[in-house]
C-alpha cells in the first residue's frame, strides 16, 4: 500500500498547473470563482486553446482524441482545472453525449459529432426530463413515429439546461408505446435547428436562465441520428447517468471553495480579530475538511481500483456514493460561503446593474447567496440523491 | 400556564388571516413585487384600517395598548403570505424606538403617524466592519449647538429605500467597538447630506445603502441618551427578533403546508411521492423543527420586554440560532422534496426559502447567536 503520488504524477501536476496559469485569461478565472457559469464565447475559446494543447477530452479513448492518461493522470488533471479554477468544457459534449456516441454510435456519427465535441463547434443539451417524467424517468412520453426515413417527434421535456444556447440535444425519446416500460425507449440526437422545437426559459431561484422547457411538435429527425439500435436507448441513458454521477463529485471545486471561505474568513473581523481566528468557525471548517478529505481518499481508491482491474467500464462499488457525498458537500460549502460573507450576502444586485455610488459590501458578496441557492440542484438533478440512496441500498447493500 | 389566546387576539388573528388570504395571494404578491415601490400601498393601508400600526403603542399615548403576543400574531400571519410591507421595519422597530427612546413631545409627534399608517422608518445600524455586533459603530455624530452632524455609511438599510425616515446608530465618543458611546437619531431622508443607493434583497425586500454627509439633526431627533443608547437599540433589537421568530413560523408552516399538498399530489413510479417513506420520514423531520421554532418564537414573545437586560438576551440569543437551525433544514428539506420545480420562481416554494435564508442572516446567524449565548454561559441554570 503506498498512499503517497507517483514522482511523475507530482511533475504531472505541476505541468497542469503552469499550463493553467499561462493560458487562462483572469476575468475567466473569476467567473467560476464566483461560482457563475462562463459565457457561450468564453467557454469555446477557452476549449480550443484546450483542444490545441490537446486536452480537450483527456479521458476520450486515444482514437477519438483523447490524451491516453491513466485514470489517475485524468483526475489529477481535473482537480488541479477545478482548483485553479478553471472552466471545465461542457460536460454536456465532453462527458455525456461524447461517450455515448462513441462507444455506441455508427462510424458516420462518430465522424461528424466527436471532432464538433471536442473543439465545442457544437452546444449540446439533454432532453431526458419531462415534467410527468423525473425520477420515474423512464416513464417518459414524448413519442417518435418513423416516416420513411425520418422520426416525427412530438412531446414536451422540461429542466433542459442551457438549452438557449444549443445547437444539439440527446433525447430520449419513445419509440414503441406497446414495449415495457424501458424497453420502448430509443436514443436521438436532435438538430435544435429544426422546425418544431420551441425553447421557453425557466428562471432559477437565484435569478438566472438556466433551464429551459422544450416543446417538440412535429419536430423531423433523420433516422440516421439514431444512436445504436431503437428501443435500446435506456442501456444508453444508465450508461450516461452514471458517467454524469462520477463527475458529480467535484472535490477540487469544494477545496477552491474551501480556500475561499478562509480567504474572506482572514478578512472578516468578529470582536476585534479575524473570523478565521475564532475557535468555533475553525472547528466548523475543520469539520469539512474532513469530510472532504476522506471523499478524496474514497476517490482515489475508486480510481486507483479501476486502474488495477484495467477500466473494465464497471465501477468500484464506492463510486455510488462520491454523487451523494460529493454534493452534499458542495452544498455545505456554498451555505458556509454565505455564512462568512455575513450580513453583505443580503443584497441581489446582478452583475453590472449600476446603482450610483459605492456600494457598502465588499466585492466578494454579491455570489455568495446566489451560489448556495442555485446549488440546491445538485442533490435534485443527476438523480436526485433520495433516488442514489434507494439505488445504493439495493445493489450495494442488497437491501 | 395558558398558551391559548384571548378572544380579541383570536379575532385579530382571524381577520387578519382573512384579510392577507384575500389580498395577498401568490399572483397578488407577486405583482406588488414586480412594482416600483416592491410592496403595496393599498395592503399597507389596509393594515392601518384594522389598527395594526397602533397595536404595540400604550393606550394612553393614542396606541391598543396590544403586547409582545398581538405582534407575534401579526409577524405570523404577513410571514405566511410572505407579505412584502414595511410593518417589521417601521412598526415593530420604529414603533419600538419611539415607545422605549422617545420622550413624550417625540411620541406625541410620531405615534399618530405611524398608527395611521403616514410615516415609514427604516433602521440603519450595519456597516462595511460590523458585520453582527451592534456595538461596532463607525458612523460619527459630532455635537453641533443643540443637535448633532452625523457622517458615515451604513448598508443593508431594509426598507431604506422607500423609509420616510431612519433610525440611525451614531458613534458619539468612544472606539468604533465600544458598547458606550452610541447615539440614535431619526434622520429624514430628505435631509441634506443623505443620499441613498436603492436594491432589492434576495427575498425581495427592497434595501439601501445610505451615506451621512455631514447631516444636521436637530435636537428633537435625539432618542434617548446620545451617549448611551445601547440599552433601547439593545431592547428594541430584541423585540425585532422576537417577531422574526413569529415570522419564521410562518414561513415555515407554509412551507410546510405546500410540501405536503405536493407530496400528495405529485405521481412518481405509479403513486404519490408522499407514499415513500424516505420522504414520509423527511416531513416529519420539518415538522419537529417547525414545532420547535414554534415554542421559541412563543417564549421570544414572553420574553421580549424582560427588563433584565442579560436574561432577554440570553433567550433571544437561544431563539434566533433555533430558528436560524429549524429555517435552514425546513427550507433546504422542502426545496429537495419538490425537486426540479422547487428550484424555480414560478412556485412559491423557493420564495419562501428565500425569505428564510434572509431571516438567518438579519440581526446575527445562528452561529452568531450560538457564540454569543455560549460567552453569556449558555441558557439553562444549572442549581
Ligand atoms: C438546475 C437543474 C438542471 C437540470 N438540467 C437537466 C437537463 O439538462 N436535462 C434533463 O433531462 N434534466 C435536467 N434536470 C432535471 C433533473 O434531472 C430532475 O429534476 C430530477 O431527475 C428529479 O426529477 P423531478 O424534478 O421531476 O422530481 P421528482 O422526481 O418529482 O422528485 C420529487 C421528490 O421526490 C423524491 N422521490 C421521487 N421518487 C422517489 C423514490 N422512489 N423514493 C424516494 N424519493 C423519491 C425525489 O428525490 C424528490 O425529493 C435538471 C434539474 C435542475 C434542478
Amino acid at each position: 500500500m503506498d498512499l503517497r503520488f507517483t514522482d511523475e504524477e507530482v511533475a504531472f501536476r505541476e505541468e497542469v498547473r503552469a499550463f493553467l496559469r499561462e493560458n487562462l485569461p483572469d476575468d475567466m478565472r473569476k467567473v467560476v470563482a464566483d461560482g457563475r457559469l462562463p459565457s457561450k464565447e468564453q467557454l469555446r475559446s477557452w476549449t480550443r486553446v484546450l483542444k490545441a494543447k490537446g486536452w480537450a477530452v483527456p479521458h476520450w479513448p486515444a482514437a477519438y482524441g483523447g490524451t491516453g492518461w491513466d485514470p489517475m493522470k485524468q483526475y489529477i488533471f481535473l482537480e488541479e482545472m477545478q482548483k485553479y479554477p478553471a472552466p471545465q468544457p461542457l460536460a454536456l459534449g465532453v462527458n455525456m453525449v461524447g461517450p455515448v456516441i462513441y462507444t455506441f454510435g455508427n462510424k458516420e456519427q462518430k465522424d461528424f459529432f466527436l471532432p464538433r465535441i471536442i473543439g465545442l463547434d457544437d452546444w449540446w443539451c439533454q432532453g431526458f426530463s419531462e415534467p410527468g417524467a423525473g425520477s420515474d424517468l423512464a416513464s417518459l412520453k414524448t413519442k417518435a413515429v418513423r416516416d420513411g426515413d425520418h422520426y416525427i417527434v412530438n412531446g414536451q421535456k422540461t429542466w433542459t439546461s442551457v438549452a438557449q444556447h444549443a445547437d444539439w440535444m440527446f433525447c430520449l425519446v419513445r419509440t414503441d408505446p406497446e414495449a415495457r416500460k424501458q424497453e420502448g425507449i430509443s436514443f436521438l440526437l436532435i438538430d435544435m435547428q429544426t422546425p418544431g422545437i420551441d425553447v421557453r426559459p425557466i428562471v432559477t431561484i437565484e435569478g438566472e436562465r438556466e433551464v429551459n422547457e422544450v416543446f417538440l411538435t412535429d419536430v423531423r429527425v433523420p433516422v440516421t441520428n439514431l444512436v445504436g439500435e431503437e428501443g435500446k436507448g435506456w442501456n444508453y441513458a444508465k450508461f450516461l447517468l452514471g458517467n454524469e454521477r462520477t463527475n458529480l463529485a467535484r472535490v477540487g471545486a469544494s477545496k477552491q471553495r474551501i480556500a475561499r471561505i478562509r480567504d474572506i474568513a482572514a478578512k472578516e473581523m468578529v470582536d476585534g480579530k479575524p473570523l478565521i481566528e475564532d475557535h468555533r468557525f475553525r472547528e466548523k471548517l475543520a469539520s469539512i475538511e474532513i469530510e472532504l478529505k476522506a471523499l478524496e481518499i474514497t476517490q482515489l481508491r475508486v480510481i486507483a481500483a479501476d486502474m488495477r482491474r484495467g477500466n473494465t467500464g464497471k465501477p468500484d462499488p464506492a463510486s455510488s456514493i462520491l454523487k451523494l457525498k460529493g454534493t452534499e458537500l458542495q452544498q455545505t460549502t456554498t451555505r458556509l460561503l454565505m455564512e462568512v460573507v455575513g450580513p453583505h450576502a443580503m443584497p441581489c444586485i446582478a452583475d453590472g446593474e449600476a446603482l450610483g455610488g459605492e456600494p457598502v459590501g465588499p466585492d466578494y458578496a454579491a455570489h455568495a447567496a446566489p451560489l448556495y441557492f442555485n446549488y440546491r440542484k445538485l442533490s435534485i438533478f443527476g438523480g436526485t440523491n433520495e433516488i442514489q440512496k434507494n439505488i445504493i441500498a439495493k445493489a450495494v447493500l442488497g437491501l | 400556564m395558558d398558551f391559548s389566546l384571548t378572544e380579541e387576539q383570536s379575532i385579530l388573528k382571524d381577520t387578519l388571516g382573512r384579510l392577507l388570504g384575500d389580498h395577498c395571494s401568490f399572483e397578488a404578491r407577486r405583482a406588488h413585487l414586480e412594482s416600483a415601490q416592491g410592496w403595496s400601498q393599498p395592503m399597507w393601508a389596509r393594515y392601518a384600517g384594522l389598527g395594526l400600526m397602533a397595536l404595540p403603542f400604550p393606550e394612553a399615548t393614542g396606541g391598543d395598548g396590544g403586547s409582545s403576543v398581538e405582534t407575534m400574531i401579526v409577524m405570523e400571519a404577513l410571514g405566511e403570505k410572505l407579505a412584502l410591507e414595511p410593518y417589521l421595519t417601521t412598526v415593530v422597530l420604529g414603533g419600538g424606538f419611539v415607545r422605549l427612546g422617545g420622550d413624550s413631545r417625540q411620541r406625541e409627534e410620531l405615534i399618530p403617524a405611524i398608527s395611521e399608517g403616514l410615516l415609514k422608518i427604516a433602521f440603519a445600524h450595519t456597516e462595511r466592519h460590523s458585520r453582527y455586533d451592534l456595538s461596532h459603530v463607525e458612523t460619527s455624530a459630532q455635537r453641533d449647538g443643540d443637535g448633532y452632524v452625523l457622517s458615515g455609511a451604513k448598508g443593508i438599510v431594509i426598507h431604506g429605500d422607500s423609509a420616510d425616515k431612519i433610525f440611525v446608530t451614531a458613534r458619539t465618543s468612544g472606539n468604533p467597538r465600544s458598547r458606550e458611546g452610541i447615539g440614535l437619531f431619526l434622520v429624514d431622508v430628505n435631509a441634506e447630506g443623505v443620499s441613498r443607493r436603492s436594491y432589492r434583497l434576495h427575498d425581495g425586500l427592497g434595501a439601501a445603502d445610505l451615506t451621512l454627509d455631514k447631516v444636521k439633526v436637530p435636537a428633537s431627533a435625539v432618542f434617548g441618551d446620545p451617549g448611551s443608547a445601547m440599552p433601547i437599540i439593545q431592547h428594541v433589537v430584541d423585540i425585532g427578533i422576537a417577531a422574526l421568530a413569529a415570522e419564521s413560523v410562518g414561513v415555515m408552516s407554509a412551507m410546510q403546508a405546500l410540501t405536503l399538498d405536493y407530496l400528495k399530489t405529485r405521481q412518481q413510479f405509479g403513486m404519490p411521492i408522499g407514499s415513500f417513506q424516505a420522504l414520509q420520514h423527511k416531513a416529519v423531520d420539518m415538522y419537529v423543527a417547525i414545532e420547535q421554532a414554534r415554542s421559541m418564537a412563543l417564549y421570544a414573545a414572553m420574553m421580549a420586554e424582560e427588563a433584565d437586560e442579560k436574561e432577554r438576551a440570553r433567550a433571544m440569543h437561544a431563539v434566533k440560532a433555533e430558528i436560524g437551525r429549524s429555517g435552514r433544514l425546513v427550507g433546504e428539506t422542502a426545496i429537495q422534496l419538490h425537486g426540479g420545480v422547487g428550484m424555480t420562481m414560478e412556485f412559491a416554494i423557493g420564495h419562501y426559502f428565500k425569505r428564510m435564508t434572509m431571516i438567518d442572516v438579519m440581526f446575527g446567524d445562528s452561529d452568531h447567536h450560538l457564540r454569543s449565548l455560549g460567552k453569556l454561559g449558555g441558557l439553562l441554570d444549572v442549581a
